[in-house]
């Protein structure tokens, strides 16, 4: 049941674009057509559903103050919380690359969907941010963390689907010179973004 | 000289790197409800985006070509590390505010964009003016929406009342996340209106 909560919550309430603003750059670049902005959204939820479990027990085991205590009394006292920013980009950076060799090897038909958009993931906000709001929110386990990530990643897929949906219309709207682009694009976002504060408060 | 200042100029306003590039946006919008958080963001990612181009350009002979980002990624988060650091140090209170904004400084693409396309290719002292530059650009952007979120959303100015000293009752729509995104929105209908070059097509 709390798994179920989390997923909702992490989908709508918490939806990583209209509540934190996380991964913009590529939600604003790659939102031109449907059609290319589903082949990012299911890498975003793709990658993000890899890298967060490892994350997770990169911060558990190693980052967390005390977390190295496995390796003998004499570790108990170490905090290694500094280095979490390096950690998690390195490994982000790391798994993206694996990923995307695996990917290219066994699953060519998904390789050439997915395109380009798989090593842009590497620097996406989204990525880094929802390992850094894992090690925020103190997740009890694995499980959990893994339900976060599925979540934030669909939420994120919805938000670009749903905005490059609108963008292909909106180009056959007459829209004023200065606002043309990525003026109308951003006050779009914008009132997206309140239709979704419609869910906050939701608890299952 | 008249090509520094150029390179400095150019970021703020022609080619600002959030209302023209439309780059870094991702850790720009949360921290803009108080204009203090704002300034401290400001700060922070103009200090990031200078010193690392600069390291990145003192580096860029040595830089093998097929591991260069990884380079970069480690140069950035180094300086993200310093910074946050430096924050929980001595302004404890706004780092917990900003709270994961600050590390995600290290995907913010003005930083990788700004070393990816001039730091890699420049000397180090043009590089650093550019970086600072586009820093500073990045700022102005972020403290006029923050001005505009705390002015209306809360009637005060850095925490001082101002509007709400003339009873203005606040307006809590706009501290909410998706009016930043509008504000900015007619932020850059404003620029693209006195600027019409920058009009798209």
């Amino acid at each position: 049941m709390e798994y179920i909560s989390l997923f909702v919550k992490s989908i709508f309430v918490d939806n990583m674009i209209f509540a934190y603003f996380l991964g913009m750059c590529s939600y604003l670049a790659v939102s031109k057509n449907v059609k290319t902005a589903n082949g990012l959204g299911i890498a975003v939820i793709f990658v993000l559903l890899i890298t967060l479990p490892v994350n997770y027990l990169l911060n558990k085991f190693v980052l967390q103050p005390g977390a190295l205590r496995w390796l003998g009394a004499g570790f108990a006292d170490v905090d290694l919380s500094f280095l979490s920013f390096i950690l998690f980009i390195a490994v982000i950076a790391a798994i993206v690359q694996v990923v995307e060799m695996v990917v290219e090897k066994f699953l060519p038909t998904l390789y050439a969907s997915l395109g380009i958009y798989l090593p842009l993931i590497a620097v996406n906000c989204a990525i880094l941010g929802a390992a850094l709001f894992m090690q925020q929110r103190e997740f009890a386990n694995v499980g959990e963390a893994t339900v976060y990530a599925l979540g934030s990643g669909i939420g994120w897929y919805l938000a670009i689907v749903a905005l490059a949906a609108i963008r292909e219309k909106l180009a056959y709207s007459n829209v004023p010179a200065g606002l043309k682009g990525i003026g109308i694009t951003f006050i779009t976002v914008g009132l997206m973004g309140i239709a979704f504060m419609a869910f906050m408060g939701i608890s299952l | 000289m008249g090509k520094l200042k150029e390179t400095f100029l150019n970021p703020i306003l022609k080619g600002n790197p959030i209302t023209v590039l439309v780059l870094g946006i991702c850790s720009a919008l949360a921290v803009t409800v108080e204009l203090k958080g704002a300034c401290v963001m400001a700060l922070s990612v103009i200090v990031v985006t200078g010193v690392s181009s600069l390291i990145a350009s003192l580096l860029r002979n040595t830089i093998p070509n097929r591991v260069r980002i990884i380079i970069q990624l480690v140069i950035v988060a180094m300086m993200v590390i310093l910074v946050d650091q430096f924050l929980k140090a001595f302004a404890f209170a706004i780092d917990k505010q900003l709270s994961v904004y600050i590390g995600l400084i290290i995907t913010n693409c003005i930083v990788m964009g700004r070393i990816e396309a001039f730091a890699l290719g420049n000397k180090p002292i043009p590089s650093l003016v550019d970086g600072l530059a586009n820093g500073l650009g990045y700022g102005l952007i972020l403290i006029a929406v923050a001005f505009f979120r705390e002015l209306f959303g809360s009637g005060t100015l850095f925490g001082v009342p101002v509007l709400s000293a003339l009873g203005y009752t606040n307006n809590g729509l706009v501290i909410l996340p998706p009016m930043a995104l509008i504000i900015l929105g007619l932020i850059i209908w404003a620029q693209r209106s006195v600027q019409k070059d920058l009009q798209e097509k």
